[in-house]
This record gives C-alpha cells, sequence and structure tokens, in this order.
C-alpha cells in the first residue's frame, strides 16, 4: 500500500483555483521532493494533504481517502505538517510546543523520552527549554518547528521550505538532521523547497510543479541529470 | 447610465429631501432630526474606529460634553443654538487630542478599556455637585427650541420648530458628510489608513504616527461633539442620565452596522441605533431589548461588512 | 488608623470580586483573545438561576455547584451558538456579537425573574473568624472562594494538557489544527470556564448589593480594569489587579475624592497608570520579529 496517492487534485483559496489537476504518489520510507518557482502550488499541495484548503479530486493516506477530513483527523493519522513560516507558537515556551506537538498521543512515558531525545538532538533547544519561542533565532525555531512535529511520531513528515531566511550553514545542519531522521526514526518525508540543489542532495525522488500541475517527475539523480531542469532551476 | 438622468436622479433626491418634512407628523420629523443628528456623531466615530483603527467605547463623552457645553451656552450665557455648534466642535477637539495622547500609548483592548472608562466616568461627572451651577446636576437644563426665522407653509402644513431644525440638521450634516469625504480621499485619509493597516512600514515612509494619530482623534472627537450640541438643540434638553454609557456602545453599534470604514454607512447605522429600538418595543413590550439584541446578532451574521458591504456585494459595479 | 484598616479591608473583599470578574475575562482573552463584554449579564443571568434553586429549597453548596455547572455548559452554548459564526470575521463584528448578547442577556434577565430587587443568601457566617472588627463573615468566605478558583485556574492552564491546548489554540490557531488539536472546541471551552467563574463572582457579590437585573453593570468596568491593570493574559495579575482596585476605589472614596467621583478619579489613575506600562503590571510582551 502506498503511503499518499493524490490523483487529480484540485484546490482553492477561495474563489482563486491553485491546484489543477495534481497526481503524485509517496511510497513508505522514502524522502520526495517537490520542486517548482514561486506560485507553482507547492506550499499549497501540502496544505491540500492536511486539508486546511478546499479541495476536490482524491487524496488517499495509508489507504483511506481523506478528502473532507477535519484537519485534526488527517493529523491523529500520523502526519505532521512544519508549515512556511515554521508555525511556531511563539508566545509559548520551547517545551510547551514540544508538548503541544504530542498533544494527540496518549503514551506519557514515551513522550517524556521523546523530549529528552529532542534535547539530545538539538542541545541548543535544551538550553533554551524555558524560553519564549519568540526570542529564538531562525535556525532554533526551524529545529523547535521539526522537533515538535517529530514529537507526533509521524508517518509522514511534510516540511515547507525549512531552508527559508536561514543561513547557509545552518541550513547544511538542519539538512543533515532530516537525512538522520529518515535513516533513523524511518519518518518518511515530503519536501517542498525552494532551493533545488539541496533538495534534491536530499531526496530520492522529486516532482516538479508548474502552475498548479505536474510537469516532470523521476529519481532525484535523474532530475539533477535533466539539463532543462538544472537550466531553469539549478541555474547551472 | 447617462449624466442627464443622474442629473435628473438627484433633483429628486433633493426635492424628495427638500418637502420630507411637511409630509410627517412632527413627532417623526423629529426622529428625523436625531437621526441625521446620530449619522454625524456615528460618522465621527467612523474616522477614528473605520479609517484609523482605533477602537473607541467612549464616544459618548464626547457627545455629552458637545451637548453640555451648548445646553450651557445658551442657558446661561444667552447663545444662539447655531453660534453653539462651532464653540461644542472647538471644545470636543481639544478634548479629543487630548484623549489621543494616552490613546497613543494604548492599544487595541487597553485603549477600548480607557474610553468606555470614560463613557461611565461621564454620567458621574455631570452629576458632580461642584459644577452644578453650570450642568444643572441632576436634573439637568431644559432648553427652548429655536424658532424658525419665517412663517412658512407648504400644502397648509406649517413650517414648525421641528421642520425647521430639520433643515438645519441637515445644513450642518451635508458639509460635514462632504468634508470627511474628502478628508479620507485625500493625503491626510491615505495616512490615516496607512497607519491602520501598516502602522511600522508607514512610519517607516516618514508619516508622523503621533501627529496624525491624534489629530484624528481631535477630528472624531469634534465630530460627535457638534452632533451632540445639535443634539440638545433637537431635544431642547439635557440630563447627565440622558449620557450613560450605553450611548458609547450605540454608536459603535452604529459604525458597524452601517459599514466600518465607510462615509455614507453612518446613515444607516444612525437609522439602525434610532428606529430599530422603537420597532423592537412593536415586537415585544415585555423584552424589547432582547429582540433588538436578536436584531443586531442577526444582521451581524448576514452583513459582515454593515450596510454598505451588503450593498456593495449586490452592486459591485463601483470600486471605492 | 482603624477606619483606614477597615477601608482596605473592604477594599480588598470588593476587589476579590474585580478579581473573579477580571479572571472570567482574562480566561476569555487567553482562549480567544477577545473581551466578553457580555461576561457581567451572562453572570447576572446564572446568579438569578441559583436564587431560583435556592428558593425552591436547594441546599446552598448545592445550588452553587449546579449553577457553575449550568453556566459552563451554556457558555459553551453561546459559543457554539452565537460566536462561531464570527470566528473569522473583524474583532468589531465579535464586539457587535458581544454588545448583542449583553442585551439579550440583561433583558432575559428582567423577563424571566422579573426587575424586583431580591435578597441573595450568604453561606458564609456573618462574623469573620480571623480580623473580625474589620471584615464580615462574607467578605472573608468570597476572598477564600475567589482565591481559591484563581489557584484551580492557574493550575489548569499551567499544568493540564488542555491548558496548555486553550492557550495554543487563542494564540496560534492554524498551528494549534496542525497539533491536532481542535480549536473551535477550545474556544468553546474557554467560554465555558468564563462563564463558570463569572457565576462565581455574580454569587459572591449578590448578598452585598442585592440581585437585580443591573447587578454587574458597574462591576464589569472594574473587572476588565483589574484584567488589563494585571496584564490581559495574565490570570494572576487579574486577581491582583482586582484587589488594588478595591483598594484603590475604596480609599479613594474615603479620603481623596468622595464618593460621588470616586469611580472617575479610579479610572483615571488606571488609565494613566497603563499609558506609563502598557502591558500591566504582569502582563508578558511578546515578542515578534518584522
Amino acid at each position: 500500500m502506498k503511503l499518499l496517492e493524490v490523483q487529480d487534485l484540485q484546490a482553492w483559496y477561495g474563489t482563486t483555483q491553485a491546484l489543477f489537476g495534481l497526481n503524485f504518489s509517496l511510497e513508505k520510507g522514502g524522502i520526495t521532493t517537490i520542486l517548482g518557482a514561486n506560485g507553482a502550488g507547492k506550499t499549497t499541495t501540502l496544505r491540500a494533504i492536511c486539508q486546511t484548503v478546499k479541495t476536490q479530486g482524491s487524496v488517499v493516506l495509508l489507504g483511506q481517502s481523506v478528502g473532507g477530513f477535519a484537519t485534526d483527523k488527517i493529523v491523529r493519522m500520523g502526519v505532521a505538517h512544519v508549515p512556511d513560516g515554521r508555525g511556531t507558537f511563539t508566545g509559548l515556551t520551547v517545551l510547551e510546543n514540544l508538548r503541544l506537538g504530542a498533544y494527540t498521543r496518549r503514551d506519557k512515558d514515551a513522550v517524556a523520552q521523546d523530549i529528552e531525545r529532542m534535547f539530545a538532538r538539538f542541545p541548543r533547544l535544551k538550553e533554551r527549554y524555558n524560553q519564549q519561542a519568540g526570542t529564538l533565532s531562525g535556525g532554533e525555531q526551524q529545529m523547535l518547528a521539526i522537533s515538535r512535529a517529530l514529537m507526533l511520531r509521524p508517518t509522514l513528515l511534510l516540511l515547507d521550505e525549512p531552508s527559508f531566511g536561514l543561513a547557509p550553514l545552518i541550513v547544511q545542519e538542519i539538512f543533515e538532521i532530516m537525512r538522520n531522521i529518515n535513516q533513523v526514526d524511518q519518518v518518511s518525508m515530503l519536501l517542498v523547497e525552494q532551493n533545488a540543489t539541496l533538495a534534491l542532495e536530499l531526496a530520492d525522488y522529486a516532482y516538479l510543479l508548474e502552475t498548479g500541475k505536474v510537469v516532470l517527475s523521476g529519481t532525484a539523480q535523474e532530475i539533477r541529470s535533466d539539463a532543462s531542469v538544472r537550466r531553469t532551476y539549478l541555474g547551472y | 447610465m447617462t449624466l442627464f438622468r443622474t442629473r435628473i436622479i438627484w433633483l429628486v433626491v433633493l426635492v424628495g429631501l427638500l418637502v420630507l418634512p411637511f409630509f410627517l407628523p412632527n413627532f417623526r420629523v423629529f426622529q428625523l432630526n436625531l437621526m441625521i443628528v446620530y449619522a454625524i456623531a456615528v460618522l465621527g466615530l467612523n474616522i477614528l474606529t473605520g479609517y484609523a483603527g482605533q477602537i473607541s467605547l467612549g464616544h459618548g463623552a464626547f457627545y455629552a460634553i458637545g451637548a453640555y457645553t451648548a445646553a450651557a451656552l445658551m442657558a446661561h450665557a444667552g447663545f444662539s443654538a447655531y453660534a453653539t455648534l462651532p464653540v461644542a466642535g472647538v471644545v470636543c477637539f481639544i478634548a479629543g487630542i487630548l484623549m489621543g495622547f494616552p490613546a497613543l500609548r494604548l492599544g487595541g483592548h487597553y485603549l477600548a478599556l480607557a474610553t468606555f472608562a470614560l463613557a461611565m466616568a461621564v454620567p458621574q461627572l455631570l452629576k458632580y455637585k461642584g459644577i452644578a451651577a453650570y450642568t444643572g446636576g441632576v436634573q439637568g437644563l431644559v432648553l427652548s427650541k429655536p424658532e424658525p426665522p419665517f412663517e412658512f407653509r407648504l400644502f397648509g402644513i406649517a413650517l414648525s420648530e421641528d421642520r425647521w431644525l430639520y433643515f438645519v440638521t441637515l445644513a450642518v450634516a451635508l458639509p460635514m458628510f462632504w468634508f470627511a469625504s474628502n478628508l479620507v480621499k485625500g493625503r491626510m485619509g491615505r495616512a490615516i489608513i496607512a497607519i491602520r493597516d501598516q502602522p511600522i512600514a508607514a512610519g517607516a515612509l516618514g508619516v508622523n504616527l503621533a501627529w496624525v494619530k491624534t489629530m484624528t482623534f481631535g477630528l472624531s472627537a469634534a465630530y460627535t461633539g457638534i452632533a451632540g450640541a445639535l443634539g440638545a438643540v433637537v431635544i431642547a434638553f439635557v440630563a447627565p442620565d440622558s449620557f450613560h454609557s450605553f450611548v458609547s456602545i450605540s454608536l459603535l453599534v452604529g459604525v458597524v452596522v452601517g459599514g466600518l470604514g465607510t462615509i455614507w454607512g453612518a446613515l444607516f447605522g444612525a437609522a439602525f441605533i434610532q428606529f430599530v429600538p422603537n420597532i423592537a418595543d412593536e415586537i415585544s413590550k415585555s423584552a424589547p431589548w432582547a429582540v433588538y439584541g436578536a436584531i443586531l446578532i442577526a444582521l451581524i451574521y448576514v452583513a459582515p461588512g454593515g450596510v454598505m458591504g451588503a450593498l456593495k456585494k449586490l452592486n459591485p459595479g463601483d470600486a471605492k | 488608623m482603624d477606619s483606614f484598616l477597615l477601608q482596605v479591608f473592604s477594599g480588598l473583599a470588593n476587589g476579590s470580586i474585580y478579581a473573579a470578574l477580571g479572571l472570567a475575562l482574562v480566561m476569555i482573552y487567553q482562549s480567544t483573545h477577545h473581551i466578553n463584554f457580555a461576561q457581567g449579564e451572562m453572570a447576572t443571568f446564572a446568579t438569578f438561576i441559583a436564587w431560583t434553586l435556592i428558593e425552591r429549597g436547594v441546599p446552598y453548596w448545592l445550588a452553587f455547584f449546579i449553577t457553575v455547572a449550568i453556566a459552563f455548559v451554556g457558555g459553551l452554548v453561546v459559543q457554539r451558538v452565537f460566536i462561531r459564526p464570527v470566528e473569522r470575521a473583524p474583532v468589531l463584528n465579535n464586539v457587535i456579537v458581544f454588545v448583542g448578547l449583553l442585551v439579550i442577556f440583561n433583558a432575559m434577565s428582567g423577563w424571566v425573574f422579573g426587575q424586583t430587587v431580591k435578597a441573595f443568601k450568604s453561606p458564609f457566617p456573618t462574623t469573620s473568624v480571623f480580623l473580625p472588627q474589620y471584615i464580615s463573615g462574607h467578605q472573608l468566605g468570597s476572598l477564600g472562594v475567589t482565591l481559591a478558583v484563581l489557584l484551580v485556574v492557574f493550575l489548569f492552564f499551567k499544568y493540564t494538557p488542555i491548558g496548555l491546548a486553550i492557550r495554543a489554540a487563542a494564540q496560534n490557531p492554524d498551528s494549534a489544527s496542525l497539533v491536532g488539536i481542535r480549536v473551535s472546541w477550545m474556544l468553546a471551552l474557554g467560554w465555558g470556564l468564563a462563564s463558570a467563574i463569572g457565576a462565581v463572582a455574580g454569587m459572591m457579590i449578590a448578598p452585598v448589593i442585592f440581585l437585580d437585573p443591573n447587578l454587574m453593570g458597574g462591576i464589569l468596568l472594574y473587572g476588565f480594569a483589574a484584567a488589563l491593570l494585571g496584564g490581559i493574559d495574565n490570570p494572576w495579575g487579574a486577581v491582583i489587579g482586582g484587589f488594588i482596585v478595591g483598594v484603590l476605589e475604596n480609599i479613594l472614596g474615603a479620603y481623596v475624592i468622595g464618593t460621588e467621583l470616586k469611580l472617575s478619579v479610579a479610572l483615571v489613575l488606571i488609565v494613566g497608570k497603563l499609558t506609563l506600562m502598557p502591558h500591566g503590571l504582569f502582563g508578558r510582551k511578546v515578542v515578534t520579529r518584522v
């Protein structure tokens, strides 16, 4: 069974249509990236999966059709979304943010263990555990956002432009961590990125979006060696 | 629509406005006068809350100050009704600027509290024995309506005091509406709206936030103050209990019901706060305010942009 | 000195009522980022329900808890029915709905229970066990009740998952739904809690100033002031704010300006203080980077 299967997906913001019939699928265990220029519909795709925008067409998660589901129901199915802008609860502490990530879980001891593991992975967060999340730097907030998503012990992790607004060194660090998460914790990922080079280095499979439609798909290797893609999106 | 037809329509409206009072009984004209007065008051609040985005739950205070200024001048200093209006305007302009200073530091809920506190304090202050010589204390001041300056009959109906006051209030209201309409379209208006929408950016672009905000408060207060003065003339009576905090709340209701951030919405808002309580009374003698509340809530569900918002949806032709 | 202490303690006792109301307002604010102007009228209505139960022979504390439960459910229902349609609407639209509710509840109180002033029983002995020369039994009792409510609320918001969820839903509804929180229900819960607290405030003050539909009229303002004085997002602050307002009101009334103008002067002072310290005494500044 595929982890996620999307067929003829359309999506609207109010009366404006943003996706015009998307088709793609994800296998369990891999990292897939969605590339494209600004306004291509990448963020909308993630929102469509979480049903935070109006959709038509088929979105099948773990064999179940989730069209029309409430967002919290999809979260409970194991989908964690790190939205663009990180979506941190800036008025709450770092620890409270992490606790909220585990809101839907009932296994208290395992949650406490997971928090320790997040702190081990991100020592900077541990230092600031009681600090208001809004006072953290961009990179720290991104680490917090990812940790919060991981607290769900998700089956599918959706990441929207994790590199946005961050210094190159920090971005490298975060991408290393994401590779680690995928390999060690076996979390499948769907990554939306503007930074195509980094995304293609990390991902196994890639989809290229243009004005709400998939125009190209293939393994990361294939896309990287495609000359036209290289010229348009990678700049060389 | 051709220019000729537009002109004909305006002519018909104008003539209609001029003869209307002669087709209504006196007390209806009185209600109409009050509605026009409220329209000016609501417009004043809309300048502050709708365009400048600063919430005021205390505009009843300026209304009261305007009313009492007019009443005191008429009762104790022999002013004519018409002369009190500019004085009330100036007094309230100053009061508004004074209120504008703390408003600079306070935002949102804090400003709401500060202005609400003002609204609740006003009746108490008006009853204060120390100034009762001017305010008439708890009893208030009784005034006399100005006489029409000439005799006139249309279709046998006399130009009564109320009918004369109708023309007076219209004569005051129309230029005030015209001025406000031009203000919001001009440089000052754009500055005001810029501060409401993106204060940080506006400041970075060189808009003098403090000056614009304070001036707006002053202007808004002046409008409502003049309305208050006019109201005192129309009712020919002022007393502290007429200016309880619900006046402030009513004005805000008028702003939102008419349409936030619109000029002509003030007219619809004023019609609402003047006539819906009467309608509610007809519907239910025992709990009229419950009906009022229900109508109010229903209206805001159905027309979230107020009456002007609903009209715009029905007729998307003009982009305002 | 004696009469001064009397004013202070009386102020503290009144202050505990303002504190309870302020707490209810903070509660709604923490869950919804709105201030519910109808809070006072809803509390009055609940107090009338309590009065009716007691009149029918229900023992006081049983009536108390039944009323609190009814108020909780009532607040929840009001949110689901009246507030949900304007959840995503601009602030002022919400304010209009609050005004509408205020007016409806006030009218309902009068219509269902009548306009005549009623006496409301106090569950506490007339003489206080502590400092009886300065404070009455009821004043001490309501002080205790308010502090108990505060403690429960504080613990709830700080240490329970639901309390955290309510705060999260208020601050950032989009992110909250992404962690699986049903945001709409959190708002409803916040309203339920606030109504319950308001009912407690009503039942504590009714024995002092007698019960009629306008019970809470002026007190709402003091509750509002209490909430803001302490910082609108801080329950402790609301309580301390309430006490300060209560004492200030009494001291000003007795020594400075006479009872006629004490309301105005107290408010001027509060507004002045807020102008100097815009986040209240204990409010936190939430840092947002541009």
